[in-house]
């Protein structure tokens, strides 16, 4: 149990960094996304199975969702929307 | 009474020619004024060529980081504070760190008397077996019932800030909606087939989430999420249509107001009876039953419907600026 523990916080270290240092924002959020899974599990492994689940709904889902909304608002997407992003900046 | 006069001596006057010029028989410029047709404006080549190059120059002045001073100083200040504020930030962290009473000394501050009595009267005084929803919502009702405002004060914010304005007229709102449009999958055969699946049991976690706060995890913040997930999710599968037959911002203002407004007076009840110790009348119960605990269950499920409210809107706030 302890082991697992460990290699969850360094899994937590791990994805903290990375979403700061990744380029693609999409990739950001989806490894923002697991950084909240993980920390859910380590909040039922410290017993505390209240905040697990609201980390699970609320950091995982929700949040990612508006994230994911807010880049397709500013066409941060995917790379293939850059052309299109062109046209519209030129009408 | 006017005078008829004969055809030629009309002919003469001002009246015969501004006639004559209405009905554009005759223009009384043409031939005695000189006209010219106008050339289309063609700029020269060596001007165009002068601008541009001038044009280069100014960018080139501008981002020449080797002759330009300003930018220069501006750019080693910019690195060497960001260094310094890094280097401070993390050094008033450590020390921060280092100062903290170490984990699990039975004399820190945190194992105080109030953290016993919860431990110990917990389940007597709430009559609720999850010690967590009956420090939430009886102990510190109080700082929940701020919470469920912050909540509906952020939605009203989303709601000034990304809200199509109506006065700008129905453009605004129908290019909002027409883009809208574009971006929604429509009839998603995967997505709806998994939708008609999964929505109603995730409904029926979110509720099961709620109604058990007070016997086992969970509570009125994470199972209005969960229900608020699956609101999204069924308006994604499904399109706006389907979803505003039941949920628009008319039944998000009521539901909001009324479950607000229920924990306000629920807890202004028990306020009043604590303060001036009188015995509450409504009974705890059995622990461990789903009708005990007092207030506690409908607390939750007011907070379950202010988040699952909240959370629909912040996501349909966030596509298209209103319902």
């Amino acid at each position: 149990m302890e082991l697992l523990h460990y290699i969850l916080l360094g899994f937590l270290v791990v994805c903290a960094i990375s979403v700061s240092l990744s380029k693609n924002l999409l990739n950001s959020i989806l490894i923002y996304m697991s950084y909240s899974l993980i920390m859910s599990i380590i909040w039922i492994l410290l017993e505390s199975p209240d905040l697990a689940i609201t980390e699970a709904a609320v950091g995982a889902g929700i949040t990612s969702v508006l994230f994911f909304l807010t880049l397709k608002k500013i066409h941060a997407m995917m790379k293939s929307d850059d052309d299109e992003e062109g046209e519209e900046k030129d009408e | 009474m006017s005078k008829k006069i004969p055809e030629e001596q009309y002919r003469k006057t001002r009246s015969y020619r501004l006639r004559q010029w209405l009905d554009g028989t005759k223009d009384p410029f043409l031939d005695t004024v000189e006209m010219k047709p106008q050339k289309e404006f063609q700029e020269e080549k060596h001007v165009i060529e002068s601008r541009k190059e001038e044009k280069k120059k100014l960018y080139e002045r501008i981002y020449d980081m080797e002759h330009n001073a300003e930018v220069r100083t501006f750019h080693k200040i910019y690195q060497i504070f960001s260094v310094v504020f890094c280097v401070v930030l993390i050094l008033t962290l450590l020390v921060a760190v280092s100062n903290l009473p170490t984990i699990g000394q039975p004399d820190n501050p945190v194992n105080n008397e109030v953290a016993a009595r919860y431990i110990e009267n917990g389940l007597q005084e709430t009559g609720a077996v999850n010690i967590v929803t009956g420090m939430i919502l009886d102990y510190r009702a109080f700082d929940t019932l701020g919470e469920s405002h912050v909540l509906f004060i952020a939605t009203c914010t989303v709601l000034i800030l990304l809200r199509n304005d109506k006065k700008k007229g129905k453009n605004g709102v129908e290019s909002a909606e027409e883009n809208d449009r574009i971006y929604e999958p429509k009839n998603d055969i995967i997505l709806q087939t998994v939708a008609r699946f999964l929505v109603p049991l995730i409904f029926i976690f979110g509720i099961y989430i709620i109604l058990g706060g007070h016997l086992g995890p969970g509570g009125g913040f994470s199972g209005g999420a969960v229900i608020g997930a699956g609101l999204i999710l069924y308006l994604n599968a499904f399109g706006f249509a389907k979803t505003e037959r039941f949920f628009t911002a008319k039944t998000y203002k009521k539901i909001s107001f009324c479950a607000l407004a229920c924990y306000c007076l629920a807890k202004s009840y028990s306020f009043y009876t604590g303060a001036n110790h009188i015995e509450s009348v409504i009974p705890l119960g059995t622990p461990g039953a789903i009708l005990s605990s007092g207030l506690i269950l409908l607390l939750n499920i007011c907070v379950g419907c202010v988040v699952a409210g909240t959370m629909y809107t912040f996501y349909v706030m966030f596509r298209k600026g209103g319902y």
